[in-house]
């Protein structure tokens, strides 16, 4: 097994772990965190693909994973709003009550 | 593959699936920074020093910030709640299942021939100052429109996080 | 072209509009109906005499001028209206414009007392103008139109009284008789358009009776080897048969005496009857036209209509004089004398062409009108009363009206130099002169003296003799003198003379004397010496007047022998009513004691009222059940089948609309139904079943990229 390989392991159990997370948690904070992770994971692919690949002097893996990360950060922030406002409407943040979107 | 690495590895697989796993929300997002924090390591380790450090300062400093202030703001004291889902299982499975697949993909892929020769490489230089100029020249356009995108998220999240009832603006439904 | 004859519409136009007038008034306005309808005919009959002397002034032989106006477009074909002013329209407008005058001014005395004054007046003018629009119209069709206008006032006015049954049954009777003749009427027009094109009479050269059509349609031969024209000609005769009370259809003249007597005298005595003869005389070239190639032969032997015509004529003249001799009632003895004379204008107008029959009708219409106001005089005079045995004497409560009556009498008998004199003799020596027979000439011979005679015995009953008060209750043993309606007088005023019968005011006997002079004058313009209106009529030159005419030896046996008749038959007349005053008004007749059956049978008008009834009537009774049968069993059961089958066809339709179509969409929509039951089980509303799906997403494109791209 290469370095490569065992970061994109590392990444890919991350990603599943937040997955799972976004998946099984009831608490809207948590599954927005499950998919922080699940970007966290992306973003670790980026860095070992730079780190191991051919032109590692083009730094486009780091800058990408830069841009991801302030991405991510703006996602956070409106996520935490968004679960702010529809708290404030449910009274509540747990999404299995959340469903006026049931046919 | 070293045994920083391993270990680094395993503090971040067992914060994270603390974070996920874990039934108290605060204790969660704990965990949560550790699992951050464990991959701001392996940045380091993989040599992205700047994205390391950005990490923490991001995950580690902002972002579980915000979820201990939102787990606190949504808090109901008297209900205890059941923190799975009923489906939960589910989850699980389908989770496990995409860990499989992707770690089959993973392993199955060939290695490519440029890997082969020139990896393990040296570790590549990657300094503030490069990523800077890069930035500043041939990146300097998706800089822009990223602190257009922030600015504007930053906006949205006050204006759909402000209680209506507290805006000074006239009632809104 | 002369305004005068540009707008002749005006003379029939006026008294209808005058009617419309009258028929908006309320029922008290009597004076404005009255003054409508004498002021429009008054009009009318200046304009007519205008029209009359403005024909006068023009040269013989364009004596015609015609106004078509284009109306009504069929396909390339123009229907046109107009009308046409010729010496035959001259002398009928003036004619019926002036008796009709008269008469109107008559009806304002007798109908004096009528609750319906206005009514009638209204019905009176529209009379005038139908039969105006008759005289001037210039087509066929136009013609027909206003003709059974006429036949509608006929109706209207001989059913006036129609509270009275016998009244009414005689409206409908005479309306349903003349509906037979107009019936070959329009079937002889409709054949004459298909064959001549157009119902024009006058159309420079086009018309149906001028030489265009004329040269080929003759040329037609329809069946038994007559031309086209015979039997359109006989068709439309039908129709003037009907109108002027030819035999087989005379049967409603009488009844219509039932009607007022200044209608009997205005419609069925002077002019209305006289539209058939107007008719015939109108299309006479039609009647007469032969072709071409036995043009020689014709001038020998008369067409088969003009033979028709001819027999039809003089079987009615002597016919109806035979009834006359044994009536009772005053206004049946002078109906029946109508349908007689009428009978004469026909066999004129067979034997001789129009100025013949013409000649006598106008001549008629004076003393015939004269004679109906007379008897109108006479029945007002004696407060209802209409049977002649129950008057006599009036002689001397009367001498005006017996007087016009004399005159008129006179010149219905033909009594040498009085009006029927002279129209009369013209017939007989053109009927003596026919080729194909003889008969018609005995015919009217002994026609005349008949009439003669009835006239006689009508004026010693009524005139005559003492006067024979009724008893108080009629005793009618004949039914000839079926008790006639009762005019306007209410029943307490019928009761036995209490008061003297009186003479009429002036303003019924002053009619009575104007007619009276034509009666006895008009008959010189048309005297063999100076045949003046033949000639205006044919659109002749004016021959000098000469006597020679008087020397030739046919006409002088003619004139001899007609004389000879009328003296006869007034010494008869005399020698058997006023030798021995009657004195009774039961006392039978004499003739009725002298030959009992043969009297009660000429008494039913030889008994064609019952023949009919049990022929025809019952005949038609029979074919009326019969298609009653038909139609409610044989139609009606297919008409039933028809909604038996249309009620299967439904029922099967529901059926299959419950069971197919419904149940089809039922299954359709049911399962779309089921479908959408289906999907929304996907859409739980919560994120994280989505979400789940995108993980089976993934996985699915994972292994796809694995195996399936390599594959």
């Amino acid at each position: 097994m290469t370095p490569l390989q065992g970061c994109l392991l590392l990444s890919a159990l991350l990603f599943s772990i937040g997955l799972a997370g976004a998946l099984t948690r009831r608490n809207a904070v948590l599954v927005l965190i499950g998919i922080e992770l699940m970007l966290n994971a992306a973003n670790l692919n980026f860095i070992a693909f730079w780190r191991y690949g051919p032109h590692p002097e083009a730094l486009t893996g780091v800058l990408f994973a830069v841009f991801s990360i302030a991405v991510a950060a703006a996602e956070a922030a409106v996520g935490l709003a968004l679960i702010l406002a529809a708290y404030r409407h449910f009274r509540t943040n747990n999404l299995d009550r959340m469903n006026h979107l049931k046919g | 593959m070293t045994a920083t690495f391993l270990i680094l590895a395993a503090l971040t697989v067992a914060g994270t699936a603390a974070a996920m796993g874990l039934r108290n929300a605060v204790h969660c997002v704990l965990a949560l920074t550790v699992g951050f924090a464990g991959v701001a390591g392996i940045y380091l380790y993989l040599g992205a020093q700047f994205v390391g450090f950005t990490q923490i300062m991001v995950y580690v400093g902002a972002v579980a910030i915000l979820a201990v202030f939102a787990i606190m703001m949504t808090h109901h004291p008297g209900l205890a709640e059941q923190p799975f889902s009923r489906y939960a299982v589910w989850g699980i499975v389908i989770a496990a299942a995409v860990f499989l697949t992707l770690a089959r993909a993973i392993s199955l892929a060939p290695a490519p021939s440029v890997l082969a020769t020139s990896a393990p490489a040296a570790v590549p230089s990657a300094t503030v100052q490069q990523i800077g100029d890069a930035l500043m020249h041939r990146y300097v356009l998706p800089l822009e429109i990223i602190g257009l995108l922030l600015t504007a998220a930053l906006i949205g999240a006050v204006i759909i996080a402000m209680d209506p009832k507290d805006s000074p603006q006239e009632e809104i439904e | 072209m002369n305004p005068l004859v540009a707008h002749l519409w005006l003379i029939p136009v006026l008294p209808m509009a005058a009617a419309g007038i009258i028929a908006l008034l309320p029922r008290s306005k009597r004076l404005p109906a009255a003054g409508l309808a004498i002021g429009s005919l008054a009009v009318s009959l200046v304009l007519s005499i205008a029209a009359f002397a403005h024909t006068l002034s023009l040269p013989a032989a364009q004596r015609l001028e015609f106004v078509n106006v284009p109306w009504l477009q069929f396909g390339d074909k123009w229907l046109r209206i107009g009308w046409l002013l010729d010496p035959l329209t001259a002398v009928m407008l003036v004619m019926v414009t002036f008796v009709g005058l008269l008469i109107f001014i008559y009806s304002t005395g007798y109908m004096a007392e009528d609750e319906n004054f206005t009514r009638f007046f209204c019905f009176l003018a529209l009379f005038a103008g139908a039969m105006l629009a008759v005289l001037i119209a210039n087509s066929l069709l136009l013609l027909f139109m206003a003709w059974e206008i006429v036949g509608l006032t006929s109706y209207l006015l001989i059913g006036f009284w129609y509270h009275n049954p016998a009244a009414a049954a005689a409206a409908k009777k005479a309306f349903l008789v003349t509906r037979i003749g107009d019936l070959g009427l329009l079937i002889g027009m409709v054949w004459l358009y298909a064959q001549a094109g157009t119902l024009l009479f006058y159309d420079n050269g086009l018309g149906s009776i001028e030489s265009g059509p004329l040269s080929h349609l003759p040329a037609h031969t329809a069946f038994f080897g007559l031309s086209a024209a015979s039997p359109i000609a006989i068709l439309i005769f039908c129709g003037a048969a009907g109108k002027s009370g030819q035999v087989p259809l005379h049967v409603w003249l009488p009844d219509a005496m039932e009607g007022p007597t200044p209608v009997s005298a205005l419609i069925h005595a002077a002019t209305m009857v006289a539209a058939g003869v107007f008719l015939m005389a109108r299309i006479y070239p039609l009647m007469s036209s032969t072709p071409e190639a036995s043009a020689l032969a014709a001038a020998v032997t008369p067409t088969a209509a003009l033979q028709l015509v001819t027999w039809i004529g003089a079987i009615t003249a002597l016919f109806a004089a035979t009834i006359a001799v044994a009536q009772f009632d005053i206004k049946r003895i002078l109906a029946y004398s109508t349908v007689s004379q009428l009978g004469y204008m026909m066999m004129g107008l067979g034997v001789g062409g129009p100025a013949v029959g013409m000649f006598h009708l106008i001549t008629h219409a004076f003393f015939k009108a004269l004679l109906f106001l007379g008897a109108g005089s006479v029945i007002h005079g004696c407060s209802g009363e209409q049977d002649i045995r129950r008057m006599g004497g009036l002689r001397k409560y009367m001498p005006v009206t017996f007087a016009a009556y004399t005159a008129a009498m006179l010149a219905l008998c033909g009594f040498p130099l009085f009006a029927g004199f002279w129209s009369k003799d013209g017939i007989l020596d053109a009927a003596h002169a026919w080729s194909p027979s003889v008969i018609p000439f005995w015919l009217g011979t002994i026609g005349a003296l008949l009439t003669a005679f009835y006239m006689a015995r009508q004026m010693a009953y009524v005139f005559f003799g003492t006067l024979r008060p009724a008893a108080p209750h009629h005793p009618s043993h004949h039914p000839a003198e079926t008790e006639q309606p009762i005019a306007y007088e209410d029943v307490a005023e019928h009761e036995p003379h209490t008061h003297r019968p009186h003479e009429s005011p002036a303003v019924m006997t002053v009619p009575l004397v104007i007619l009276a002079t034509f009666a006895v004058l008009l008959g010189f313009l048309g005297t063999p010496a100076w045949p003046w209106f033949q000639a205006f009529l044919n659109r002749t030159d004016l021959v000098a007047p000469g006597f020679s005419a008087f020397a030739e030896p046919a006409f002088l046996t003619v004139m001899l022998t007609s004389t000879a008749v009328v003296l006869i038959g007034l010494f008869l007349g005399w020698w058997l009513y006023s030798r021995n005053p009657i004195t009774h008004a039961d006392a039978p007749d004499i003739l009725d004691s002298a030959a009992p059956a043969a009297f009660t049978f000429l008494g039913h008008a030889w008994y064609i009222n019952e023949l009919y009834a049990a022929t025809l009537v019952r005949l038609n009774s029979t074919f009326a059940v019969l298609a009653d049968i038909l139609d409610r069993f044989v139609f009606g059961g297919v008409v039933q089948l028809v909604t038996w089958a249309s009620l299967a066809v439904a029922q099967f339709d529901r059926l299959f609309d419950t069971y197919a179509i419904n149940g089809g969409f039922d299954l359709g929509t049911h399962t779309v139904r089921l479908g959408g039951w289906f999907t929304t089980r996907f859409q739980t509303g919560r994120v994280q079943t989505y979400l789940r799906f995108i993980a089976f997403a993934l996985i699915a494109l994972v292994l796809y990229l694995l195996w399936g791209a390599t594959a």
